[in-house]
């Protein structure tokens, strides 16, 4: 089979690399790009563990195809903190005890951030909603969606 | 008890692997790669039962790219007759349960493995194995496995002297049950059933092995315990544990379900042959098929009490689902079952039954929220019989110093009754429900454990500290021993970096299992800094001129003190770690311990739920945990355990299961069907943390991490009966379930 040749952007970086047509993004970012913080809880759609930002919308890295990747641009965890500087919301989930093992948090997070680029003000319900495709096992939720409405309180506050 | 200010415990510090988790740079198992790495797979059994004809690989081993073929032939065989014990596992099991050797016992069981230059070369090579199986007759369910006709999984398993599938039995007595009941007033009987329910650890199974030329063996995986991993696959390999260096990567849960090998012992085989590095990672669905889950059950509870509420008499029979070897938790279902309640009169059995099923392993106190269950709802209805609040009725028959349980212990100083008092203190006890609403409460035990537990900490030369312990960290633990560590050494934790040792770094130490991490790092860490406070005392000492006597150790600062008080100006960790060379070389220790004094864990719960009855769904509307930790080193992870757990409970009890098919494959392996929690399903969940701190530990401790799953499916099932007036004797309480039972009488008796 013949491998293809995708140009593409991720975290902000012009990217090539070669794939099998049936790859999946995941597999790439976790294969030859190196970029494991995306995990692979599930392979079907289901778990979230994968999710990355395909030009600013949310998707899960497990169902897209690699070559689907040409000519867009991808945001994955690994480029969610600014140099040293964490994001407000890795460093509230941090504060928060908002993770427990960590294998859900990177999709968490990468969700979580997309939330509050479209909303700056959501309810715990529009959080809980937001986040019912991010399956987490070790942490209730609570913590998680504390932490996410307290980084909107004061990402809200900073921008005042 | 800490004597020291405790400016560290008790505090929410920050992880000391919290910044490599939410950057995506902490390596979990299936994260490290290595140069020449190649893939394993496992060829799996059609059949939930085939006898094992032949197998002839020389197809797959032609096919281009394909480096290396294992079957049952490459591991180590433990005849069925001689009893190798590994912790709570059997050798005889376990390297059968790897790899299937004489039958194939459930759809799923591995028979061979490959490893090839890639995922879908090792995948198509699984396809050319051609195994000739004689499939046999198969029972999945308990009741299906113990009909006089069933097909017997193992020959050798007798039971009352016959061929069976009970492969185990085990009762605990305490009294004269006759003459118990004999004096109740109300007694009540009832039959429960309940699904095997997976762990549902986000992260898969997954491992990288080397095996060099040398037999020099690294293994990379995500387990409970890396000495395990090297235990077992030392045994099942034959390569000697001094060759094999387990790594344990970060682990992405595991709940017990990671305290046994799955892939470790195949891979290292593969990298043997091979000569390669060789990685394999299973899906989600060879998860949902082949590892855990947790025991299916029936049990039947019987509780007899007089009319002033007192329990004179409990009885419990309890079958559990072993999967396709025998070892179902049945000790934590009989065992923790009646443990909450000073009970003059007890007999509690369990039952392990073998069926075509993937061997059950540990999940969250195994089996004692299974017995609970049973338990919690018949005293429901005792109280309800006897007109008395549930939580009165429980406070009034809780155990307490003293009591002696039918599972043996006499208890100590234990937290129960405090958990059960605040529970009915609780505004959250008489917030108003309305329609189709109700508010179920139950308790629960379990054992907790301690064991063998190794730690190392050295100051390092700028006077900074390492810490490295040999438990894998599950939810935190590294957080708690930081603060330990900072609170003994009196420093800043930001300057106590705590790493998990491998098994060539760090002394032997148990599975993170049993609750048993933080009580048992706690020990062997305050000892280990105690001893170098000891030593930091003795250079400081030297350094002065004086006797180590006249030194104490106060805020990370050595000060002379008694007639020297005031001689010499005090010197801080730093100023000693800078003299460390000229005073008698580096400081640091290292303590390795079996640790004793695990005391028991209890927790009451008190849920809130409403019942959709147009759509039978059952919503959680309000949760709270009361706990007894012990003393909350690092609380926000403490309240995590308890949350987490709840959650756990609340699956289980409203939609986890798994279901078969007429073929005996398991029909929902993956997250769409099997349906764990979701944000969207689950309100906030309030934690209520007693600390009567744990007199046989330094610091307190308790095991926090199991019991919060204890009571939660008795509790969710007692709140539904108060919604709806009626009870389901089954789990899960799912929708189709819950409709199913709605009849025009019962809705009109809710509204
Ligand atoms: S791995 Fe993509 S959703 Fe689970
Ligand atoms: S922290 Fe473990 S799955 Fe979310």
């Amino acid at each position: 089979m013949a491998k293809l040749h995708i140009s593409t952007k991720i975290n902000g970086e012009p990217t090539e690399f070669l794939c099998d047509p049936n790859d999946s993004m995941l597999d790439v970012l976790r294969g030859p790009l190196a970029l494991t913080g995306s995990k692979e809880g599930c392979g079907s759609g289901d778990c979230g563990a994968c999710s990355v930002m395909l030009d600013g919308r949310l998707v899960c890295s497990c169902l897209m195809l690699a070559a689907e990747a040409e000519g867009h641009e991808i945001e994955t965890i690994e480029g969610m903190a600014e140099g040293e500087k964490l994001h407000p919301l890795q460093q509230k989930f941090l504060e928060m005890a908002a993770l427990q093992c960590g294998i859900c948090t990177p999709g968490v997070l990468v969700a979580s951030k997309a939330l509050l680029e479209k909303n700056q003000n959501p309810t715990e319900t529009e959080v809980r909603y937001w986040l019912a495709g991010n399956l987490c096992r070790c942490t209730g939720y609570d913590k998680i969606v504390r932490a996410v409405l307290d980084t909107a309180a004061e990402m809200r506050e900073a921008t005042r | 008890m800490n004597e020291i200010s405790n400016k560290w415990i008790g505090t929410n510090t920050i992880r000391p692997d919290g910044a490599d988790k939410v950057t995506g740079r902490a390596a979990y198992a299936a994260d490290t790669s290595m140069p020449g790495m190649i893939w394993g797979r496992v060829l799996r059994s059609p059949h939930p039962h085939a006898r094992i004809k032949s197998i002839d690989t020389s197809k797959a081993e032609a096919l281009q790219g394909v480096k290396a073929v294992v079957t049952s032939k490459d591991i180590v065989e433990f005849p069925v007759d001689k009893p190798v014990a590994l912790g709570i596992q059997d050798m005889r099991w376990m390297s059968r349960n790897v790899m299937a050797r004489e039958k194939a016992l459930f759809h799923g069981h591995p028979v061979a493995a490959v490893a090839a230059m890639s995922e879908a070369i090792a995948a198509e090579a699984c396809k050319l194995i051609e195994v000739d199986y004689e499939v046999l007759p198969w029972a999945i369910e308990i009741e299906d496995a113990l009909k006089p006709d069933a097909p017997i999984l193992h020959d050798f398993v007798q039971f009352e002297g016959k061929p069976s599938n009970i492969a185990g039995t085990l009762e605990h007595k305490l009294g004269d049950i006759e003459a118990g009941f004999a004096k109740a007033d109300v007694v009540i009987e009832r039959s429960f059933t309940t699904r095997p329910v997976h762990q549902g650890y986000i992260e898969t199974h997954a491992c990288l092995v080397s095996v060099l030329s040398d037999g020099k063996t690294t293994i990379w995986s995500s387990s409970q315990g890396q000495f395990m991993v090297r235990a077992m696959t030392s045994l099942l390999t034959g390569i000697p544990q001094s060759s094999i260096r387990a790594i344990p990567a970060e682990i992405g849960g595991g709940f017990g379900g990671k305290t046994i090998v799955y892939l470790e012992p195949l891979a290292t085989m593969l990298s043997k042959k091979s000569g390669r590095p060789v990685k394999m990672v299973m899906s989600r669905e060879e998860v949902m098929r082949a590892t855990g889950p947790t025991s299916g059950s029936t049990s039947t509870v019987k509780i007899g009490a007089t009319k002033d509420g007192t329990i004179v008499a409990a009885q419990g029979v309890f079958y559990l689902q072993a999967g396709c070897f025998p070892g179902s938790p049945i000790r934590g279902a009989a065992g923790c079952a009646f443990a909450p309640y000073n009970i003059a009169n007890v007999v509690s059995r369990g039952f392990d039954v073998v069926s075509n099923r993937s061997k059950v392993a540990a999940y969250r106190a195994p089996g004692a929220p299974i017995g609970a269950y049973a338990v919690e709802c018949v005293l429901d209805e005792v109280a309800e019989a006897l007109k008395i609040d549930p939580l009165d009725l429980r406070i009034k028959n809780a155990a307490r110093e003293g009591t002696k349980a039918a599972h043996g212990p006499v208890y100590p100083r234990i937290g129960l009754l405090e958990t059960m008092e605040s529970a009915r203190k609780h505004p959250h006890y008489k917030a108003p429900l309305g329609k189709f609403q109700g508010r179920g409460v139950a308790s629960g035990y379990w054992f907790n454990a301690g064991g063998e537990s190794s730690a190392q900490v050295n100051i390092t030369e700028d006077g900074n500290v390492v810490v490295t312990t040999g438990h894998p960290d599950i939810g935190g633990s590294r957080a708690a021993i930081a603060n330990i560590a900072a609170e003994l050494l009196g420093i800043d934790y930001r300057r106590v970096s705590v790493l998990i040792g491998d098994t060539a770094t760090v002394g032997y130490s148990n599975l993170t299992g049993g609750s048993r991490v933080l009580f048992a790092s706690a020990i062997v860490v305050t000892d280990s800094a105690e001893q170098v406070i000891g030593q930091l005392k003795a250079r400081a000492a030297k350094i002065w001129g004086i006797s180590a006597d006249a030194v104490v150790w106060e805020n990370g600062e050595a000060r002379p003190s008694g007639d020297h008080t005031g001689n010499f100006p005090t010197m801080t960790l730093a100023e000693i770690a800078a003299k460390a060379t000229e005073t008698g070389g580096p400081i640091g220790a290292g303590v390795q311990l079996n640790t004793t004094g695990a005391e028991g864990g209890f927790s009451t719960h008190i849920c809130d739920v409403e019942v959709d009855v147009d759509l039978g769904i059952v919503r959680v509307l309000r949760y709270t945990s009361f706990q007894d930790v012990g003393r909350a080193i690092h609380p926000a992870y403490v309240e995590g355990q308890i949350q987490g757990g709840a959650v756990q409970g609340i699956g289980w009890a409203l939609n986890e299961e798994y279901i078969y098919n007429k073929k005996g494959h398991v029909d929902n392996p993956g997250f769409l069907d099997y349906r764990m929690p979701v944000c969207s399903d689950m309100p906030m969940l309030d934690a209520v943390m007693i600390e009567i701190p744990n007199p046989k530990h330094p610091q307190g401790v308790r095991g926090v991490g199991e019991v919060p799953l204890v009571p939660v499916m008795a509790a969710v099932a007692n709140a539904v009966h108060s919604a709806l007036g009626k009870r389901y004797y089954s789990l899960p309480m799912s929708p189709p379930k819950v409709l199913e039972g709605l009849d025009e009488g019962t809705l009109q008796a809710a509204e």
